[in-house]
């Protein structure tokens, strides 16, 4: 949602606010500013008339504001991905090892987690989508669902697990630091792109648009000057 | 909403050429108070409880998020991946303000928050959502919210 969307749509009262998307309260763990956005969009119920669209006033402390891939470097020492394309079943896995310890830690220190929504564990996870990369006539470990459809849950847990537990480490709150990171300083950064690439001329459509729209930041693609598909 | 100068050059395309729908008018009412409110979140981050359907490629649907729902039962199935994620991995109230509400509410700023909250993914075009948008407001009706706070993401 942006400003010019709100100008054309007019609705009753809105406040813009001048955060990314994807954070309209601003700040995660920080209940005060968070608070004082709410406040200012609540306390447009007393205007008389409208429309009203007020512009919010405060920024995110500039730490978080960063969308500039200098000096990004990888959080969380991980193996040297083998040089072999039979081994990426193996390279994944062992990847995934090393993150763990960091997404324990985030989910202890948070008390939950987001990862879940493919109904596998992570070690399942992993293992079908590098299997399917490596055969697309890899068993998909659910039956009820299509593969585009399996495929884009699965790519959702591996990336929520990746990126909770890169932004449980100090200094990895901006969004960019820990996206930049998955998608290119990874094992797991590799398949995703390795997907999108086999993907999206595929014959099943569903894939194909997962590919293309549904898998890689457009940002990502941006910053490697890959072919973006926009509808 | 954010700044246009900040997305992606072919995401600040698609954002600029995306048909917005016209209105020939704004409607508008005043009510109680916000002390008397009471008020309901609708999210349109495609966020649901653990144990309910994930949000399929065109759903148009919608998903509840009980006020007593727990922290780790709130995950997140939507199709955009033009968003930030990380933020409400470490802290949903970032994109939905749930716990913040309730503060509110504990503190007498607002009347009270709703008993149910809504979601749906904004993925979608306007025109797809409308008959959704109208059963979510009869369901808002019946738990009697008389304010809404509508959180793009």
């Amino acid at each position: 949602m942006i400003r010019e969307h709100t100008l054309a749509i007019r609705p009753p009262r809105a406040l813009w606010v001048p955060f990314e998307l994807g954070r309209p309260l601003g700040v995660p763990n920080d209940p005060a500013f968070q608070t004082r956005v709410l406040r200012a969009a609540l306390e447009l119920m007393d205007a008389e008339s409208g429309p009203v669209l007020q512009d919010y006033p405060e920024d995110v402390p500039s730490e978080l504001a960063g969308a500039d891939f200098t000096g990004m470097s990888c959080p969380i020492g991980l193996p040297q991905p083998s040089s072999s394309e039979h081994r990426i079943v193996e390279d994944l896995l062992l990847e995934i090892q090393q993150v763990a310890p960091w997404y324990d830690l985030a989910v202890s220190q948070r008390g939950r987690t987001t990862v879940g929504i493919s109904d596998l564990d992570v070690q399942q996870a992993g293992r079908f989508l590098a299997g399917y990369l490596r055969d697309e006539s890899t068993p998909a470990p659910r039956e009820d669902l299509t593969t585009g459809r399996l495929l884009k849950l699965v790519c959702e847990d591996l990336k929520a697990y990746y990126s909770e537990a890169a932004s449980a480490q100090p200094g990895m709150s901006a969004s960019i630091a820990v996206e930049h990171w998955l998608f290119n300083e990874t094992v797991l950064g590799k398949l995703l792109w390795q997907l999108r690439n086999t993907g999206t001329e595929h014959e099943d459509d569903e894939i194909k648009f997962f590919a293309r729209r549904s898998l890689i930041p457009d940002r990502q693609i941006q910053y490697k000057g890959a072919t973006a598909y926009h509808p | 909403m954010a700044r246009l100068k900040d997305l992606p050059a072919g995401e600040r395309e698609l954002m600029m050429k995306i048909p917005m729908p016209h209105f020939d008018s704004t409607p508008f009412v005043t009510g109680k108070p916000l002390s008397e409110r009471r008020v309901a979140i609708l999210s349109t981050a495609a966020l649901q409880t653990r144990s309910d359907r994930a949000f399929a490629w065109q759903d148009a649907g919608y998903r509840v998020i009980p006020g007593q729902t727990q922290p780790n039962d709130i995950i997140m199935s939507h199709r955009s991946v033009n968003f930030d994620r990380s933020g409400f991995q470490q802290d949903y109230n970032v994109c939905f303000p749930l716990d913040r509400l309730h503060e509110l509410a504990d503190a007498g700023v607002i009347g009270s928050a709703a008993d149910y909250h809504y979601t749906v993914m904004g993925a979608n075009a306007p025109e797809q959502l409308e008959d959704t948008a109208r059963h979510i407001a009869g369901l808002m009706k019946r738990d009697a919210v008389d304010t809404v706070l509508l959180v793009p993401v």
